[in-house]
């Protein structure tokens, strides 16, 4: 179901002539009104009047977090404060947070994505959504809050915590829908399994989650425990908040990224170059419609491809893949740029092996080295060291077939690679100890 | 007719096999033929007990993988041209030798060889049409 028909299944001729309208405004707008957009256009040469097509947005340079941290706290607005009707800031671990302002018609377009991305999930009015995202300055309580109520839902502001009481919420209120993170959803199950109460039981049908990585087998997990349908949303403060891209509940085939508002890159995060169609890099967004804080080029860190294949929901906006890892964590391995993410789905494609690898990265005399270590497991055991070598080659030549890279895979014993959803170790690289 | 082994898997760390065994000892268990296989990277144990169910469990509890296989006990009689004959009947039917090792205890006069054959009942149907003795499960463990 659509919540804005027009707009999300608009043909491409006309989507990609819209953006290039919109991005030649906001170009203007950021040049005229940002310092830091002046200085850094007049230094690569370039002025909002040169980008005369879409394929002249590589020739503008890059936003980083640190120029966000550089202008804080009101320093990269392109809008006069008394047009700011709302700040939300993120939580940097590390020194101050990044700082976004929103106008009106940033919050009112937010409202309507984020009311198209519940719609995408299969939500729509009549539904109750539990959210259980946090309300304050982080953006994904107040986000999805606005988006349940342009979509004419009920909306449960909850927000985090004292998990006994949102369970019984969710019960006797008859929630249809929850929005929170993964990770909580399935602390919920267990703190209702702990309680007697039996998910299968509520009336929810759909959740939908975001703000932290997650695998699709914790998807599995989720949609058993809780009987619901799960499905992954994506987005962050810097660019706006919850609802920049989803999945359709149709498909759950990649997040459609709502390309009116926004325009995706992929990039190899070395270079800086953009790479090839449906190639895996790191996700850089021009955001084209906002006003209070416009982002150029700016670099999420998020490791992602483009689908730009059409989509059986018939929404004609492109899909990034589900997130596989930051920037920060890709390797050069002789040359060669490989995300351990790509290990991970080489390795989880053979059978019988787990997702839990360890990634040994060394230098011999000038050589990089690549390690696979990979645990013997109950089903890939053998009682002949033939079978297991097979094994072990085996590895080795999928990733080299796959990636380019030459490595060895090492086997070792069960449980002993650290395990732990989204933050496990996964990678050694002793050329930087 | 069959024996049962027990295999684990160890990396090639240093006493990880005093480790085992002394696991298996405190349980009481008797290990009656051991066998070691290894590469530069990883090792695996053969092991043949009084109590395999017992074993594998114990191990498993402590986070070792380990598996069962089926081998073949043969006494082989403890003069020239034994072993070798053995090996010959097996070779003329084509019948393929993934691994071998000895038993500790004899049996009698013979000594006792634990084979691992790719296909175990034509192994022991071929063994047998050639008057080879071979041991039965039940009293190999209790040896
Ligand atoms: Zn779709």
């Amino acid at each position: 179901m659509y919540f804005n028909e027009e707009f999300e299944t608009m043909p491409k001729a006309a989507l990609e002539s819209l953006q290039l309208k919109r991005l030649q405004n906001v170009l203007e707008r950021v040049y005229a009104n940002v310092p830091f957009y002046r200085n850094s256009f007049d230094k690569a040469g370039i002025r909002p009047g040169d980008v005369k097509g879409l394929a002249d947005l590589q020739r503008l340079p890059f936003t980083t977090k640190q120029d966000m941290r550089d202008s804080y706290p009101y320093g990269l607005f392109a809008a006069p404060l008394e047009e700011i009707v709302r700040i939300h800031a993120s939580s940097g671990t590390t020194g101050k947070p990044t700082v976004v302002g929103y106008t009106r018609k940033d919050i009112d377009n937010w409202s309507d994505l984020m009311a198209r991305s519940f719609a995408a999930a299969g939500v729509h009015k009549g539904d109750i959504i539990h959210n259980a995202y946090g309300y304050g300055l982080f953006t994904g309580g107040l986000g999805a809050h606005y988006g349940a109520e342009r979509l004419g839902a009920s909306v449960i502001p909850i927000s985090g915590g004292n998990t006994k009481r949102q369970i019984m919420i969710m019960q006797d209120f008859g929630s249809t829908v929850l929005t929170c993170t993964p990770s909580y959803s399935l602390f919920m199950a267990e703190e209702a399994a702990a309680e007697g109460v039996d998910f299968k039981s509520m009336k929810l049908k759909v959740g939908i989650f975001g703000a932290e990585p997650w695998s699709e087998t914790m998807r599995q997990e989720i949609e058993a425990k809780l009987d619901i349908a799960a499905i992954d949303i994506y987005g962050l403060s810097e660019i706006m908040g919850p609802g920049v891209a989803i999945e359709c509940i149709e498909a759950k085939q990649g997040l459609h990224i709502w390309e009116d508002h926004f325009i995706p890159e992929i990039i190899n995060p070395e270079t800086g170059q953009r790479v090839a169609d449906g190639e895996l890099g790191e996700l850089v967004i021009t955001t084209i419609t906002k006003q209070g804080i416009p982002l150029i080029r700016y670099r999420t860190r998020d490791i992602t491809r483009l689908i730009k294949e059409p989509c059986v929901c018939g929404r004609t906006h492109a899909r990034i893949a589900r997130l596989s890892g930051r920037s920060d964590d890709m390797l050069i391995i002789r040359g060669v740029n490989v995300f351990p993410s790509q290990i991970e789905s080489i390795l989880v494609g053979i059978e019988g092996v787990e997702p839990h690898y360890l990634l040994v990265v060394d230098r011999k005399g000038t050589l990089d080295t690549l390690e696979v270590q990979v645990e013997v497991n109950d089903s890939l055991f053998s009682d002949e060291i033939k079978v297991l070598q097979a094994l072990g080659k085996r590895i080795e030549k999928e990733i080299k077939d796959t990636l380019g890279v030459t490595c060895t895979a090492k086997l070792v014993e069960a449980k002993t690679i650290q395990r732990s959803e989204g933050k496990a170790t996964r990678v050694i690289d002793k050329r930087k100890l | 007719m069959n024996v049962e082994q027990i295999s684990i898997f160890i990396e090639n760390k240093s006493g990880r096999l005093a480790e085992i065994t002394s696991i298996l000892d405190e349980a009481g268990i008797n290990i009656r033929a051991l066998s070691l296989a290894d590469t530069s990277d990883f090792g695996i144990l053969r092991l043949i007990v009084n109590d395999r169910e017992k074993a594998k469990s114990i191990l498993k509890e402590r986070g070792f993988t380990v598996n069962k296989t089926e081998v073949v006990a043969v006494e082989v009689p403890d003069r020239p041209g034994g072993l070798a004959r053995i090996l010959k009947t097996l070779d003329s039917a084509a019948i393929n030798v993934e691994y071998m090792y000895a038993f500790v205890e004899r049996c009698g006069e013979n000594a006792v060889i634990i084979f691992r054959f790719d296909e175990t009942d034509k192994a022991i149907n071929t063994l047998q049409a050639n008057g080879i003795a071979i041991l039965d499960g039940e009293r190999l463990y209790r040896m």
